[in-house]
């Protein structure tokens, strides 16, 4: 017979979870937040089932370019609290941003029959999304270099 | 009422992209971002399946919010993928970096096809 855990031992959660609960805590919260955001710009700017995907594709370049801007600010900031960036970036920004729907759409687009817009949506996407994040990160470092000079 | 599907699907996918994120970094070394790979692979083949099912009426508008909208939108992130692409080519890791935007979007968009199929197969 297998000698019973120890109480403590029995009852510690998973370690991962654990040491990280109230990270992974600010990142529920971040990630309810960012979808909110999403889900309304979709209900602002609707878009027909069958048409192009505009706002999806905005909100993808916008979540990107913010993304740029905060980690050259969180990284660059000596004081920053350590839930700021699990709580924004990971959560805030990673679910106002979905590359689920993003793949979907795509591929609705091509069993639509509209295979010129689909594949200019795939191409599109990340071309924009890593030109927005480039251009944020490198217009934040800038900014960041000539107040601290 | 679809505002509370959305937010408790995401807050459910957030941290569920967040720990999985934690666990597959944890067990290679390379640079690859293969932790964001794996939940927005995950999710688009999870999204083509629910987009399929309710397609098939197998599947309604409440739940499309929750898992779709929510979980899914959540679970997966376009904002981590570009930083990352980015880091990759700041850290003179160029190939890497193109190696990562062709693979995700190809096997994104792979599985979401794949998702969609078998939810042909499932309640067409």
């Amino acid at each position: 017979m297998a000698p019973p855990l120890p109480p403590a031992q029995a009852h510690r959660a998973h370690p991962v979870l654990r040491a990280h609960a109230s990270v992974v805590a600010v990142v529920a919260v971040g990630g309810g937040a960012g979808a909110a955001a999403r889900h309304a710009a979709s209900l602002w700017w609707p878009t027909p089932a069958d048409g192009f995907p505009w706002t999806t594709l905005w909100v993808n370049i916008t979540g990107c370019a913010v993304i740029g801007v905060f980690m050259v600010i969180i990284t660059g900031a000596r004081a920053a609290h350590p839930l700021v960036r699990p709580f924004f970036g990971t959560g805030v920004l990673g679910g106002f941003t979905t590359f689920s729907t993003y793949a979907v759409d795509g591929r609705n687009l091509f069993g639509g029959g509209s295979g010129g817009p689909a594949l200019v949506y795939l191409v599109v996407t990340p071309l924009a999304a890593l030109a927005a994040v480039w251009a944020a990160a490198s217009a934040a470092r800038s900014v960041l270099k000539r107040r601290q000079s | 009422m679809t505002w509370l599907l959305v937010v408790l699907g995401a807050m459910v996918g957030a941290p569920l992209r967040y720990l999985t994120d934690r666990a597959v970094q944890s067990r290679h070394d390379s640079v690859f971002p293969w932790g964001t790979f794996t939940v927005n692979v995950a999710g688009c083949l999870i999204l083509g399946l629910l987009t399929g099912a309710v397609a098939a009426g197998a599947a309604g508008h409440r739940l499309q919010l929750l898992l779709g909208t929510g979980l899914c939108g959540a679970l997966t992130t376009y904002s981590t993928f570009s930083y990352e692409t980015l880091r990759l080519t700041e850290a003179g890791a160029g190939r890497y970096a193109a190696v990562n935007v062709v693979a995700s979007v190809a096997a994104g968009l792979g599985a979401a096809f794949a998702g969609a199929a078998l939810a042909g197969a499932l309640w067409a």
